[in-house]
């Protein structure tokens, strides 16, 4: 690794943390469960996702050690399958969509823009209260006998061919999907309303807008898959028939109404992540984003072109033909904005002062990774190719790359860049970039390998597979090992680094936003008075005068 | 923030501003508050419409495919219940809206009338609906427990069927009937379950609005229970005509 370094940490010997903050404010159990702080909140939502995110872990460990042998041989079939689907449900519903908006988000919108709070405590903290109900239930519905549908709920099969626990996991999808709409209505309405003044639309650091994006998609999304869900369990229960062809009704209607939300839900797990990069790219390479209006205006372009594309999970499903040309071709305009992103992103390194900081790492694996997955899903998205690879471990592999290579790195690589801000403390430099580095070899080898399987034609979600497969998939486990422990690194250091780590000081990065130039951990408040914003975002000139301002000040 | 670099507005002034009680701690000013509790519950209505738009799709692409059967199904509703319960649910939201205004000009003994007559005229809602319910109950048209498909096969039975002159459908078209019942149950069903729900907030509000609570300058929750109020009476508005109306001529 490089030695040159932006960090900036105050003197150990005579550093403090703040005795006032928002962690020191009030003690006990009660004080943290009726919460109205979204600062409290975003940790209460960092504990659940972190402990689903291990759950959801455990599985995919199981699902690899299950795939090490030709046959099914670790797990029985029809376990195999309920393991893949409570994978896929908790990972998605419980892990990728709250990740970073209820955290990281929830944490660091109001300081960014200049507010006390949300808009809505009461909603925000009802939002959590409605995830953690519906983790409770989902997981009950796992213990009792699990669900074994896959994620997609695809009928007629979770609605006439399986009897496993369908209605409590719709139930408990339900419920996420309320706590998620609320998320996202309080973020709009915050960005809305709460700005300080001088915060215009185009001073908000770029997370502010792709939050922003990812909210608009939450509201409009999330209902369609609350009534595809209930009609589902109406099914179940008294046999409503619209999507039962014995009576009238069409299959093919829940996958249009099911898909109007999950394809736009990827974009709900990715928009964050590529706002989080946004900030890291800028800090570590000292200039502000190139072409700061596109990228913003990429992230809203994503969110309204991301509502028309859901046909593509459909191209095998007897859609007609000319429903495959449209969607595919609105499949490729999707790719655009994202590649705005990328292209931009790569302007800012050009010629910055670029250091390689634990969260900088996490940035370039997500660039590079989610490069890799979006090229592919042109693949997909093209009817022909995706006629032979769709239902095979090419999709696998394509959507971890999306949302492990991509959203997973984007996670770690925010939480490392604002842990100082949300703990006062430093992680461990050394270790961090070793986890980051581990996290990259393990995420690879357990994934490329699953490309080649699928263009092979190894179909996914089967226990069992022809053994000249196996090289290929020995590979993918010994990978998946080494990912474990990329990820259980940082729960061990980042946890040693709450009693143990140096005094981060206001801002560690000499970074720009807001939130970096009040004192870590902030305040319950936020701001004692509301600030005003008098410069454009990522300014570091700005930064540069602050500090001279300073030091003749103190002079 | 003693170091921040970030100017700062007049922090004097902050501390000599003076807030009302219903004031929270994070808004600059009441306006503020009620604009953006506001504007959350348009955002929140867009959700619903959203949730109610799934339920609208399916109904407008099953009508299309199995266009007989829905046509003879439709006119098997109460167009007379139907449209008294309109007539009703319009007069509740005229007075819903009345006690928006009251509220707004602090009349309690107005507000807790006007809340108290939508009150009622929900339940008096919900009630037609009960009636209409137990209609389709005793003609066997509550889809499956002990469906009937007597009126469509055989029309001439059903002094309904016979009054629009219905031709029988053959079978596989007649059963497809079943799926408009389920769908106008889902539709209803959904829609009265928001009225429910907005009747329960209507108890809670008469209580508080007969302890003053939204005649001393706060009325955003009461204004906003009213934006709801009239969603779930649009809803029906959309609602009436394509389940009862649509079919009047065929």
């Amino acid at each position: 690794m490089s030695s040159a370094t932006i960090v900036n940490l105050p003197d150990q010997s005579t550093a403090r943390i703040p005795k006032m903050n928002y962690l020191s404010k009030e003690n006990g159990l009660l004080s943290w469960l009726l919460t109205g702080d979204h600062k409290r909140i975003a940790i209460l939502y960092l504990i659940s996702i972190s402990f689903f995110f291990f759950i959801g872990g455990a599985l995919a460990g199981l699902i690899r050690l299950e795939l090490l042998t030709p046959q099914s041989d670790l797990l029985a079939t029809d376990t195999y399958n309920k393991v893949f689907s409570m994978h896929g449900i908790i990972m998605i519903f419980f892990f990728l969509v709250p990740s970073v908006p209820a955290t990281l988000g929830n944490f660091l919108i109001p300081l960014m823009i200049g507010a006390k709070d949300l808009a809505l405590p009461k909603i925000n903290l009802l939002s959590w209260y409605l995830y953690v109900g519906a983790g409770i239930l989902a997981i009950y519905a796992m213990i009792t006998g699990g669900v074994d549908t896959g994620w997609t709920f695809t009928t007629p099969l979770s609605t006439h061919y399986v009897n496993t626990n369908v209605i409590t996991t719709g139930i408990a999808i339900f419920i996420a999907g309320f706590s998620s709409i609320f998320t996202g209505l309080n973020f709009i309405v915050t960005i809305h309303k709460m700005r300080c003044p001088g915060m215009t639309w185009f001073r908000m650091p770029l997370f502010v807008w792709g939050h922003y994006a990812t909210s608009i998609l939450m509201v409009l999304g999330t209902p369609v898959l609350a009534i595809a869900l209930v009609l589902v369990i109406l099914e179940r229960t008294v046999g409503i028939g619209v999507f039962d062809p014995a009576k009238g009704g069409d299959p093919l209607l829940f996958q249009h109404l099911f898909w109007f939300y999950s394809h736009p839900a990827v974009y709900i797990m990715i928009l964050p992540g590529m706002a989080v990069i946004s900030e890291v790219i800028s800090t570590f390479s000292r200039k502000r984003v190139f072409g700061y209006t596109a990228v913003a205006f990429s992230s809203v372009a994503i969110a309204v072109f991301g509502f028309f594309v859901w046909a593509h999970h459909m191209f095998i499903m007897g859609i007609s033909n000319y429903s495959v040309l449209i969607f595919s071709l609105l499949t490729m305009l999707v790719a655009v904005p994202s590649a705005i992103k990328i292209f931009n992103w790569a302007f800012t390194l050009y010629k910055g002062s670029i250091t390689f900081e634990t969260p900088m790492l996490y940035a370039f694996g997500f660039m590079g990774l989610f490069t890799i997955g979006g090229m592919t899903g042109i693949f997909l998205g093209t009817s022909g190719t995706d006629i032979h690879l769709t239902e095979t471990y090419f999709i696998v592999a394509h959507f971890h790359f999306v949302m492990v290579g991509g959203m997973l790195m984007a996670f770690l690589a925010g939480l490392h860049f604002w842990w100082p801000k949300m703990t006062g403390r430093m992680y461990p430099e050394k270790i961090s970039q070793l986890a980051a580095l581990v996290t990259f070899i393990g995420f690879n080898l357990t994934f490329f390998p699953q490309f080649i399987l699928g263009t092979l034609g190894m179909p996914r979600r089967y226990a069992s597979y022809p053994p000249e497969f196996q090289v290929l998939n020995v590979f993918s486990t010994a990978g998946a090992t080494i990912l474990g422990v990329g990820y259980l690194l940082p729960v061990l250091y980042l946890t040693w680094s709450l009693k143990y780590g140096e005094i981060a000081g206001d801002n560690p990065w000499q970074a720009t936003g807001l939130e970096w130039q009040m004192q870590s951990p902030p305040l319950t408040e936020n701001f004692r008075e509301i600030p005003i914003m008098d410069h454009e975002a990522y300014d570091y000139e700005w930064l540069e005068r602050q500090k001279e301002k300073e030091v003749a000040s103190v002079g | 923030m003693s170091d921040s670099p970030v100017m700062t507005q007049g922090a004097l002034e902050a501390a000599e501003h003076a807030h009302p009680p219903y004031q929270r701690h994070h808004f600059e000013t009441v306006d503020q508050q009620a604009d953006a509790t506001n504007f959350a519950m348009w955002v929140f209505l867009l959700t619903e419409v959203m949730f109610f738009g799934g339920l609208f799709t399916a109904y407008l692409i099953l009508r299309n495919w199995y266009y007989p059967a829905f046509v003879a199904a439709s006119h098997q509703l109460s167009i007379f219940w139907g449209t008294t319960n309109t007539g009703v649910l319009i007069t509740s939201s005229f007075t819903m809206a009345m006690g928006v205004w009251c509220a707004e000009t602090r009349r309690k003994s107005g507000l807790v009338l006007a809340l108290v007559a939508t009150f009622v005229l929900g339940l008096v809602f919900l009630g037609i609906k009960g009636i209409e319910y137990h209609e389709k109950w005793e003609k066997h048209h509550v889809p499956g427990f002990h469906y009937s498909l007597q009126s469509f096969i055989n029309p001439s039975s059903d002094p309904v069927a016979q009054e629009y002159g219905d031709k029988a459908l053959p079978m596989d078209m007649a059963r497809k009937t079943e799926l408009y019942f389920f769908l106008y149950f889902a539709m209803t069903g959904m829609h009265a379950l928001h009225m429910i729900i907005g009747i329960a907030i209507l108890a809670f509000m008469i209580v508080r609005a007969r302890a003053g609570a939204y005649t001393s300058g706060h009325v955003t929750f009461v204004e906003n229970f009213g934006l709801y109020w009239h969603f779930v009476d649009i809803i029906w508005i959309f609602l009436f005509p394509l389940l009862y109306l649509i079919s009047r001529h065929q």
